[in-house]
């Protein structure tokens, strides 16, 4: 029976023994965003720096050996100051590192153990320079639990993430576990469904436990379409194995044995991580026939997404599995009871599954003390927008805006990105599906149900922190723009609706709207909010509801006085000259097509507001910059 | 030559999906790669072989936005308007690169099909924004006149290999 | 769950076999408005009009709801009545504005569902992307200007017929219900049988209208223009003029036609007795010598297409009779022109039909002589229905009329033949009687009556055991197909209509979506046939008549001139070749079959060894090479072609010699050109 472990056990120990002789470690970081700053020139930069000065390069641990061991890590999450590089044992954490720094990284710190002091992360605030990752605010005033192996360890090799714990609790929920006491053990971790609903996950995998059919699927979801969220890509990117082992055991909970991988085909990286994780893990016999010596079998499937953000619905990604169109179709029933054709079938999401070895880890208690009493855990958050630091970052549910944007975002800024104290306006949470927080809920603690109340949802997991010069009506019509050309087209009230909404917000963008128009735009997105036939044209109409709620005067203002209060909307700016610029040289008046600008020659020259279509050519022609709109 | 062996190619990859109706999307996906887009013939063949209507294959691949039915630049631009991107300024880069190739409205290629502009929704590269990706190197932290240079530098590596081709 | 109730609008009302909310709030005699629900399809939740409050889970389509006893339900909150009217809303605000000009103009759901909820004005600005509509198909039209999006034709063309000629294409606002790459529809594996159009809510899908051409031949003055009439038109045109369905109208249908200004009025149920009597010789025939059982029934255009397309190797099955349609087009034109003193191509044929293949069919290059169109119009029972309004004619009223002789006569036999099952019936009153030599009193063979879309009898006729299939709805054809071709069934005659429930069901009758209708009109044409005089096609005294002075026997040459016709195996979808190789400008033309049948004898691999072979003997510059996907040889795969030459059951020695034979000839060809 604990072949198995002495199976696993022995890969942990070899890593491990092999590992011992390197003297150093350097981790770069290897996730899309310090890729595409050149990490991989770092890498190779590391490798040959090495070479040069003697030193042995060991980039796979073979067998034990002295040298520095040079690994590619995945997404450490504060992409805009890689690439990243970290040495260990110290910890030195270098930022923004260019190939041309690698010499002298491997001079200084592996070989004398010294910093370089100039790629030191400083505190921008307090120019408080930090050496490690955990002196600086951003990773300091996280919660990293589920992310905790994204970027410590390479998500390329399968034994060092046996050697860290990996795939033991998969073995004791085959060995040690039934599926019904697993199924207990999630509901009683309280764990609810990271990809936007929040169903409670042990609920969804008992009624699919229950089903007496024979075959039986767990799908992953990684189609992650919201645009500015990538909490899934991280974890694909940076522990591949961790969702395969969520995977295995969500199978044995339900007992099926056949799986599949659903990833945005936008993630190039992931898909091939993905892909090397799952043939290591038939390799090693941690998939496919005889799970652990039992009779289970599992086998598990990648299938690249083809571009359709609708797919991240769970009977969409179905259909799209079973080479269909990837609409959505009426539930009941429910996947768990009829899902993949016709079987039951259990879809979580990626960050979901990564949390379920971590449960039997801790336990239903300890995976408890994160987080509140119904929305235990953490959750991960990509956090954007006019912030000091954005990325990929992770908090306990509870925590507040507060806590995120002052904390570990580092407070607001400018649109050109200088810091500001009091810029702070509102912030989009849950990407197009989600809603609008204002300043009065900088102090809600964040969890499921309480972004309910307050017509948000946790959804995807985007946080847009946006500043004062934001206009609301855009930052609405942006996101309508998006669930608009993503609908499926299935439903009427989805597909027309949206499409309606988005005339009546360019409607109101554009200076052609009533007080009428606020109102017919309020019916319909209730219409289509309560009508519509799938999450996606469920929740599509919350960021323009949201928005309506908490800035209507900004509403009013753009139908009303056909004025934008942030000046963000073209159409509704009335352009000035500034006669103390103009210097008459009629160009303006030359090229404005439609005749608005006069004056005499070597005079200021005035636009007629009536006449100006705004194109805004007067404003790229002037070469005094005179041409000012408000 | 060539079109034989994509055609045998495009006949390996429905026998290396069973001839599965159900593996549709991976192999219309594994055809574009060949093919670069998806000519019409071959999803007919596709179809054929599949033991599915036409219809069906044209309703698939017409629903997801990263197949095409047009063949498409060698370039391919796609110029990531992710909710990041679009806050710092991505139709602004959009509009650089058509206005640097030329393209009147409803084009989105240049005649010589050297380039293909699109959008894109989320590339996950959202620390780096805006980013645009041409083929499969993704840019980050772009500006008007960086896609401008970009633009520049394929032209100049192209016109090179052509004057290479013809030298030698 | 039976037993228990439900509460709809404070009424109990008792849960039976109902699946969902929708049937139960029917039963409780609420009209749910809805486009997308259709008891015969899946279930779609697309249209969302069905939605209702149900206490405790708020609004719920009810279409995909089930019930659960005590279930609280309303159909009509404040709430439900506001999401209605924006529904309807979005809907016109995405739809031509073409009412009065449309041909459901009045029978269109959208339209009625506006005036039901009072819409008087849309708020909505009209953002209806103009497409121009297609009416390339002789059948169909398709108006994508006036589609709704409920994909009820994609699920009844794929689901119900198993073609798949339509599905969805593009996403979002821009998704469009059309046959594969935009194509006409004339250009794909459209059937032809309208079942889209049936069940179409708007004028998206209607048939072709062709009245304008019949009214002009019947105001010229120089034409005769003669009617023939189908079987299930009797007991459905009523329902256009507020007679209940299955009504049988035959003597006001004279009477109207007479009022048109149509000369001749005939039955179309006298050359379906006549087909009854080709038919079934060809089936003793077939049968006692074993040759091409199952015989299949060829009076369906749209299943003759169907098989034509999708099972070449069943072609020769089909009985080689002509459809009653077409057999009373070449009697029709052969014999009046004597009787009438009039010219052939003066002749004009119109049929009065319950079908749109029937359009189709009339106009195969097979039904035609000296250029002279056998059937010249076929109208649908509907466009009938519009002309005697057109006309002004109130045809309740009407004092019933009769037929014109002789080929308005007919026994119960031709009368059934609009029932799915007829045919079959029809044949076996005459091969009971032929094989025994008696005379029964009796004739009704109910074993091959019923509703299922596929039924089975066994039957003992002198001695010789008969197993019957009778098929309606090409999906249930299809699987019937399968069956025989792997062996597992095994039939002697096999009856198919492509409409589910035979021709008083087809798409050419008056709109009709309740099951019971069909029913109505199915039970209609037997009551006919019970009041008829005569119920076998043998005892029509103007058959005998008619193989007494022109057709000879059953069977005969002259039968076979008039009353029979051949197949062709058909591509599924044209111009759609794939070009492997080219060569230089004047080079050889090779094209190897991809089609179904010849991909599955081997073509891939006669392909590569071409290919090798040209390789190999430097010949790429002297041949083009093509993936073809039909030659409609597909009984003898693979097939290819070289040069003009085609050779079937092809291996890759044959193609070596036809491309050395067929190099030599070109090249002689180009060197005498130069």
């Amino acid at each position: 029976m604990n072949l198995m472990l002495t199976g696993l056990n022995k890969i942990s120990q070899d890593f491990l023994g092999r590992s011992t002789a390197a003297t150093r470690r350097i981790l770069v970081c290897a996730g899309t965003g310090c890729l595409v700053n050149g990490s991989l020139k770092v890498y190779e930069g590391f490798v040959q720096a090495l070479k040069n000065s003697g030193l042995n390069a060991i980039v796979e641990l073979k067998k034990e050996e002295e040298g520095v061991f040079v690994s590619r890590t995945g997404c450490q999450g504060f992409c805009q100051i890689g690439p990243l590089v970290t040495i260990l044992p110290e910890g030195i954490f270098y930022t923004k590192v260019k190939p041309a720094d690698v010499a002298e990284i491997v001079e200084t710190t592996v070989k004398k153990g010294d910093v370089v002091e100039r790629l030191l992360y400083v505190e921008p605030d307090t120019q408080k320079v930090c050496r490690t990752k955990d002196e600086i605010p951003f990773y300091q005033k996280q919660h990293r639990f589920v992310l905790s192996n994204c970027g410590t360890i390479d998500p390329e090799d399968i034994n060092e993430y046996i050697a860290s714990g990996g795939y033991k609790q998969a073995m004791k929920a085959y060995l040690e576990m039934n599926p019904e006491e697993l199924c207990e053990l999630i509901f009683a971790s309280g764990l609810r469904g990271r990809g936007g609903g929040g169903f409670p996950t042990g609920r969804k995998w008992d009624v699919a436990r229950r089903e007496t059919n024979v075959k039986k699927y767990v799908i992953c979801n990684g189609d992650e379409g919201d645009p500015g969220a990538f909490m899934d890509m991280g974890i694909m990117e940076g522990n591949p194995h961790s969702v395969i082992e969520g995977m295995t055991i969500a199978a044995r909970a339900i007992e099926a044995d056949e799986g599949f991988i659903y990833v945005r085909a936008e993630y190039p990286l992931a898909v091939k991580r993905l892909r090397k994780a799952i043939d290591d893990a038939y390799r090693v016999g941690l998939l496919g026939k005889n799970l652990f010596g039992s009779e289970d079998s599992f086998n598990l499937t990648i299938m690249e997404g083809a571009g359709a953000f609708v797919c991240g619905e769970e009977t969409a990604l179905i259909a799209s599995i079973e080479g269909k169109r990837g609409m959505p179709s009426p539930k009941p029933p429910f996947p768990s009871i009829s899902g993949l054709w016709g079987k039951p079938t259990i879809i979580n999401n990626v960050e979901t599954l990564s949390q379920i070895p971590l449960i039997l880890t801790v336990g239903a208690d300890g995976y408890r003390k994160r987080g509140t009493k119904d929305s235990p855990g953490t959750k991960t958050f990509a956090l954007t927008g006019h912030v000091a630091n954005s990325g990929l970052i992770e908090m306990p549910f509870g925590a507040t805006l507060r806590e995120i944007i002052y904390g570990v975002a580092g407070g607001m800024t400018s649109d050109t990105g200088k810091a500001v104290s009091d810029g702070f306006k509102a912030v989009q949470i849950g990407g197009p599906s989600g809603g609008c927080l204002t300043r009065d809920h900088l102090d809600l603690p964040i969890d499921f149900d309480s972004l309910k109340t307050v017509g948000a949802m946790v959804g995807s997991g985007g946080l847009v922190v946006m500043n004062k010069s934001t206009c609301m009506v855009s930052v609405a019509r942006f996101f309508m723009q998006f669930t608009q050309h993503e609908s499926c087209g299935k439903c009427v009230l989805c597909r027309e609706g949206t499409k309606q909404m988005l005339a009546l917000l360019d409607d109101i963008i554009e200076g052609r709207a009533t007080m009428e128009t606020l109102d017919l735009l309020e019916d319909l997105a209730a219409a289509v909010q309560k009508g519509s036939l799938c999450g996606l044209g469920k929740t599509a109409p919350n960021p323009v509801l949201s928005t309506m709620k908490h800035f209507h005067d900004e509403y009013v203002a753009h139908v009303r006085d056909k004025h934008c209060p942030t000046g963000k909307c073209k159409a509704l700016m009335r352009l000035t000259i500034d006669e103390d610029l103009c210097k008459g040289c009629t160009l303006c008046a030359v090229k404005c097509p439609v005749g608005a600008i006069s004056g005499e020659k070597g005079k200021p020259h005035h636009i007629d507001n009536n006449i100006c279509r705004k194109c805004y050519i007067c404003v790229e022609a002037c070469k005094f910059k005179a041409i000012k709109g408000d | 030559m060539e079109t034989i062996r994509k055609f045998e190619r495009v006949c390996e990859i429905i026998d290396h999906n069973q001839r599965n109706a159900a593996r549709l999307i991976p192999i219309l996906q594994a055809v574009q790669a060949e093919y670069r887009y998806l000519p019409e013939e071959i999803l007919t063949f596709v179809a054929t072989s599949l033991g599915i209507s036409p219809a069906r294959v044209f309703g698939v691949a017409t629903f997801y936005s990263l197949f095409t039915l047009k063949p498409k630049g060698k370039y391919l631009i796609r110029v990531c308007n992710g909710t990041a991107c679009h806050v710092k300024g991505s139709m602004g880069l959009y509009g650089a690169i058509v206005k640097k190739l030329g393209l009147r409205d409803g084009e989105d290629s240049t005649p010589d099909m050297l380039f293909t502009v699109e959008t894109v929704n989320c590339l996950g590269a959202c620390g780096l924004s805006p980013a645009m990706v041409v083929n499969d190197e993704v840019y980050g932290q772009l500006t008007p006149q960086r896609v401008s240079d970009i633009v520049d530098e394929i032209v100049l590596k192209e016109a090179q290999n052509e004057s290479d081709a013809h030298g030698a | 769950m039976n037993g228990t109730v439900i509460f709809i609008d404070n009424k109990e009302i008792p849960i039976e076999n109902e699946q969902n909310l929708l049937e139960l709030i029917r039963k409780a005699g609420v009209d749910l408005p809805t486009f997308c629900y259709h008891s015969e399809l899946s279930i779609y939740g697309a249209c969302r009009l069905c939605m209702v409050q149900v206490e405790g889970m708020g609004l719920v389509p009810a279409c995909s709801t089930p019930p659960t006893p005590e279930m609280k339900v309303s159909t009509n909150t404040e709430e439900i009545r506001k999401m209605r009217k924006i529904i309807v809303e979005l809907l016109l605000a995405n739809h031509s504005q073409n009412c009065p000009t449309c041909q459901k103009n009045t029978t269109c759901q959208l339209q009625a569902l506006a005036k039901r909820f009072g819409i008087t004005k849309v708020r909505f600005k009209n953002q209806l992307r103009e497409m121009p509509p297609d009416e390339s198909s002789p059948s169909l039209v398709r108006d994508p200007n006036k589609c709704v999006l409920c994909g009820d034709c994609v699920r009844i063309c794929s689901e119900v017929q198993s073609v798949g000629a339509i599905d969805f294409a593009y996403r979002g606002a821009q998704t469009v219900v059309i046959p594969s790459f935009g194509k006409a529809l004339d250009q794909v594996e459209c059937v032809n049988c309208g079942q889209c159009a049936r069940i179409c809510p708007t004028g998206a899908l209607t048939p072709k209208s062709e009245v304008d051409e019949v009214w002009k031949d019947i105001h010229n003055p120089s034409k005769v223009v003669v009617a023939q009439v189908a079987p299930a038109v009797r007991v459905a045109i009523g329902e256009m003029f507020g007679l209940p369905s299955g009504t049988t109208t035959t003597g006001q249908i004279a009477a109207a036609l007479r009022a048109i200004g149509f000369d001749k009025i005939y039955d179309t149920s006298f050359t379906a007795d006549l087909t009854v009597l080709e038919e079934s010789g060809e089936f003793i025939k077939r049968v006692t010598t074993g040759d091409r059982i199952p015989q299949f029934t060829s009076c369906c255009p749209a299943w003759v297409k169907f098989v034509e397309q999708y099972y070449p190797e069943f072609v020769n099955h089909l009985s080689s009779c002509r459809s009653p349609q077409q057999m009373f087009g070449a009697l029709a034109k052969e014999m009046l022109s004597s009787e009438l003193n009039v010219k052939p191509e003066d002749i004009v044929v119109v049929s009065i039909m319950p079908c749109t293949a029937k359009k189709f069919e009339a106009k195969r290059p097979e039904f035609e002589r000296d250029g002279v169109r056998d059937v010249d119009h076929v109208l649908t029972t509907q466009e009938f229905g519009r002309m005697i309004e057109e006309a002004g004619l109130h045809f309740k009223e009407l004092g019933p009329e009769s037929f014109h002789m002789p080929f308005g006569f007919k026994t119960g036999a031709g009368v059934i033949f609009g029932n799915s099952g007829g045919v079959s019936e029809a044949v076996l009153r005459y091969v009971s009687e032929k094989l025994t030599g008696q005379k029964h009193e009796s004739y009704e063979f109910t074993s091959v009556r019923g509703e299922n879309g596929i039924r089975e009898a066994k039957l003992s006729v002198a001695g010789n055991e008969f197993t019957l299939a009778v098929v309606s709805g090409l999906g249930n054809a299809r699987r019937a197909l399968d069956r025989i071709r792997s062996g597992e069934a095994h039939y002697d005659f096999v009856e198919v209509m492509a409409c589910p429930g035979g021709c008083v069901g087809g798409a050419g009758q008056p709109v009709f979506s309740d099951p019971l209708v069909r029913r109505q009109r199915t039970k209609g044409l037997y009551e006919n046939d019970r009041m008829l005089e005569l119920h076998k096609s043998q005892d029509n005294p103007y058959i005998a008549e008619l193989y007494g002075t022109v057709l000879g026997e059953v069977g005969s040459h002259k039968a076979h001139e008039l009353l029979h016709t051949s197949y062709r195996t058909r591509k599924r979808i044209l111009d759609e070749d794939v070009s492997i190789s080219s060569g230089d400008e004047k080079s050889l033309d090779i094209s190897v079959c991809f089609g179904t049948s010849c991909f599955l004898k081997g073509s891939q691999k006669l392909l590569h060894d071409i290919l090798g072979h040209i390789r190999s003997k430097g010949l790429n510059a002297r041949v083009n090479v093509n993936a073809s996907f039909c030659f409609e040889k597909c009984d003898k795969g693979p097939t290819i072609k070289v040069g003009s030459r085609t050779i079937e059951g092809c291996t890759i020695e044959k193609a070596i010699e036809a491309i050395k034979r067929e190099g030599v000839a070109l090249a002689e060809e180009v060197r005498q050109n130069v």
